[in-house]
């Protein structure tokens, strides 16, 4: 039932729009790979470590690949004509490599049909790891159950992931659901994904399989002891997106930041590359039943949110379409938005409550990501709890799903553990507090709120027709998304980008997309 | 009537609801349990502050045995206003038009502003609000100004790149915006870049500032740059600056 009075026909004609854009990409997608999607395929076959300089491993055997020629072969086919070749196993063959004594492309050609075998039989055994780590969350859901939604989301930031994890605790026994761990800045643009356990990272703390893992560990103990299971995000973006992704699967995280469209804009990586990381790292998230969450807040942070409010949803839209592709159902689709509106603007409030509605009502389903305001945060911690409220009151009033919740101290520091109690306990409170009222109230006919939700989804359902005709890669090119231009050939890491020959083959998609899940 | 007491601007003291009252609140962790033992704990260390009367009115245990206080108290020390010397950007702030009037009188081409939030901090926030088109709160970026001709080259800009295109576009000054400031990793990074333009020998031919909310004119000047802008800085402020030192140091 619609609160917004919102014309289906628009609805309709912009998730048309969407589809078809997303399946020109796609076309692109299919024909390439990458140097990520390589070495994730290779941490999938069970390679992890470092060499003696401290190179990941997945990096060695890739580099390797790549030097001799074969990376448009990809790495399954390259490791398994080296299995076949050995006896040995992947991370045996992998060490060999960072020794000097295999070169992988200039082994004996082994027979093709042997090669798919062995890679198959190994890979469906990662795969059935994947589902058990899934059947592991479903249990605890099932058991020690979970908070009601909207999920209460913190992060935690301190670049020392034993320091992460007090605080992670602090904040899951005073009622956080979601546990983000900000990775350290600049991580999204390393071309390798770091090793081992960390202490040293500004801004955040580095995401790495093992810190995974101990964050891990120390949820599920807390989560046990509190009676709710405690979520684990972490950031599936950057050079790395399907690395995390495979080590998010493999570790059982909940959740993950992870889309190309920001990277492109925010962080300023080449557009092709990232594309087709995201493919895989979706396909990965959609399996091990992670929730993504989409950037389409950050376009309010360049742009204006009253101006820019139709971009966000055009991106909803898209990045909806690019999910399904990967096989990712409505329920895990974290989609994003923000409450960023000037605080100076007369009825801004209204504004953001019909944009949340209007979300709510386009993707009924999914559990949207709602950010709180970060740039109209002043410094005056007074205030920036107040306006955390009116961020809180409206996600309740529209039935959000993850409420990252925004702290006081924004724009002066990283939160500290009380900047985080003070916010928890904003939240539960309004949650609690008004926690029918969207079921109470309806919107007056023709008022403010539904004339604002109609205005953006018509211009949104304009800006998709427009980007169906003209294709994604020139939208962005012509910086309608965030206001920031990117162009096809810029950015960082389209030299890992490479065109797959005939023979290429990634058994992971296949097992990933189909049949059992 | 007692008349209010006059305040002696050489002891200035906070002021609650009574002239000289000291009136200070706090809000801060200690990591102890809580219980009487912590809020005794938390009236202590106030003390220790150089709080008189603290008074701890709230407490709250934060699960894993630390404790939130908000404590008040009457502050014992004083300052002397009459002595306090700040340095400033010493130019009076000129309007977005003052400032486009003043090139086409003083400087009489366009005026080339290359920005960027540099090293591997990727919060353009502030450098977006100093240089686009839309500028912030009301106040339009330098994008938007008659007679400059503004690049922001956006977030995580190593400082060679900063140089580079400062070389390459004959830049007439370079702002450069650090908001990630955690365990004071702007500090060398800002450093490097006045090295790197001192070593490519063009320091002398660029107005070069910094901004960022733990940046002020004091530390600007320590680092060697011309001028820093703190939190609650506009367009024109950086605008007003870059265009007269242009004017004062005869880069026209």
């Amino acid at each position: 039932m619609s609160k917004l009075n919102l014309d289906q026909k628009l609805i309709d004609s912009s998730r048309n729009a969407a589809k078809t854009i997303a399946e020109e990409v796609q076309k692109f997608i299919d024909g390439h790979t990458t140097t990520t999607t390589e070495r994730t395929i290779t941490r999938l076959l069970g390679v992890d470590g470092v060499d003696e300089i401290d190179k990941p491993l997945p990096n060695v055997v890739v580099d390797n690949i790549k030097e001799g020629g074969g990376l448009e072969r990809g790495a399954a086919y390259w490791i398994g004509n080296a299995v076949v070749n050995t006896g040995l196993t992947p991370q045996e063959i992998a060490e060999k490599i960072a020794t000097g004594e295999i070169d992988i492309t200039r082994l004996p050609v082994a027979e093709e049909g042997k090669i798919r075998e062995t890679i198959y039989e190994m890979a469906e055994k990662t795969v059935e790891k994947i589902k058990v780590n899934r059947k592991k969350r479903e249990e605890y859901l099932n058991t020690i159950g979970e908070g009601e939604k909207p999920y209460l989301y913190v992060i935690v930031a301190t670049g020392n992931i034993y320091e992460d994890i007090i605080q992670a605790q602090a904040a899951a026994r005073q009622g956080a659901d979601v546990i983000a761990v900000i990775r350290t800045t600049g991580q999204s643009l390393l071309d390798y994904v770091p090793y081992g356990p960390t202490t040293e990272g500004f801004g955040g703390t580095y995401a790495t399989q093992e810190n995974f893992k101990l964050m891990r560990r120390a949820l599920d103990e807390v989560g046990e002891e509190v009676g709710r299971y405690i979520r684990l995000t972490n950031y599936c973006s950057g050079l790395c997106m399907p690395e995390i992704a495979a080590m998010g699967a493999m570790e059982r995280l909940d959740m993950m930041l992870n889309d190309a469209l920001y990277g492109i804009l925010f962080r300023d990586i080449n557009m092709q590359r990232t594309l087709v990381d995201q493919y895989f790292s979706r396909v990965i998230n959609g399996f091990a039943g992670i929730i993504i969450n989409t950037g389409e807040d950050n376009y309010l942070t360049t742009d204006d949110a009253v101006e820019a409010a139709h971009t966000v949803l055009a991106s909803q839209f898209i990045n909806e379409q690019f999910a399904l592709k990967a096989g990712i159902p409505e329920e895990q689709m974290g989609l994003g938005h923000a409450f960023e509106m000037d605080p100076d603007v007369e009825d801004g409030f209204l504004l953001e409550l019909s944009q949340a509605q209007m979300a709510r009502e386009i993707f009924p389903k999914a559990p949207l990501k709602y950010m709180p305001p970060t740039k109209f945060m002043t410094g005056n911690i007074f205030k920036g709890h107040i306006q955390n409220a009116m961020f809180n009151m409206v996600s309740i009033m529209t039935n959000q799903g993850i409420q990252l919740l925004g702290m006081l101290t924004e724009a002066i520091h990283t939160p500290h553990l009380h900047d985080r109690y003070l916010s928890i306990e904003n939240a539960k409170y309004i949650f609690s507090n008004a926690r029918s009222l969207g079921d109470e109230i309806e919107f007056k006919e023709g008022g403010i709120i539904q004339s604002r939700a109609q205005e953006v989804l018509k211009n949104a359902e304009s800006l998709l027709t427009q980007i169906e005709k003209e294709g994604l890669f020139q939208t962005i090119e012509q910086g309608k998304f965030g206001g920031v231009k990117r162009s096809r050939t810029g950015g960082k890491g389209l030299d890992g980008v490479a065109k797959k020959d005939s023979g290429y083959f990634n058994p992971f998609i296949e097992l990933m997309l189909g049949g059992d899940r | 009537m007692v008349e209010t007491q006059k305040v002696d601007l050489t002891h200035v003291k906070p002021y609650g609801d009574t002239m000289n009252d000291g009136m200070v609140q706090l809000g801060f962790t200690l990591p102890v349990p809580a219980g009487d033992e912590a809020v005794e704990a938390a009236r202590q260390l106030a003390r220790k502050m150089g709080f008189d009367e603290p008074a701890v009115v709230y407490h709250k245990d934060l699960g894993i045995g630390y404790t939130y206080f908000v404590v008040y108290g009457k502050t014992t020390h004083t300052v002397d206003f009459t002595k306090i010397e700040v340095p400033k950007v010493d130019v009076d702030v000129l309007s977005k038009e003052e400032v486009e009037a003043y090139i086409k009188d003083n400087i009489k081409r366009k005026v080339v502003i290359v920005g960027a939030c540099t090293g591997t901090d990727a919060h353009t926030v502030g450098i977006d609000a100093i240089m686009n088109m839309k500028g912030y709160a009301g106040h339009y970026g330098l994008e938007r100004y008659e007679g400059v001709e503004a690049y922001n080259l956006g977030s995580q800009v190593p400082n060679e790149e900063l140089v580079a295109k400062a070389i390459e576009l004959n830049a007439d000054a370079i702002l450069v915006s650090q908001v990630v400031t955690q365990k004071d990793v702007h500090i060398p990074n800002l450093t490097q870049l006045v090295e790197l333009l001192e070593a490519e020998g063009i320091r002398d031919k660029v107005v070069l500032t910094c901004g960022g909310p733990r940046i002020n004119h004091e530390l600007a000047k320590e680092l060697g740059y011309d001028a820093g802008f703190g939190t609650g800085s506009y367009a024109e402020d950086v605008a007003t600056f870059v265009v007269t030192e242009i004017v004062n140091r005869g880069l026209v």
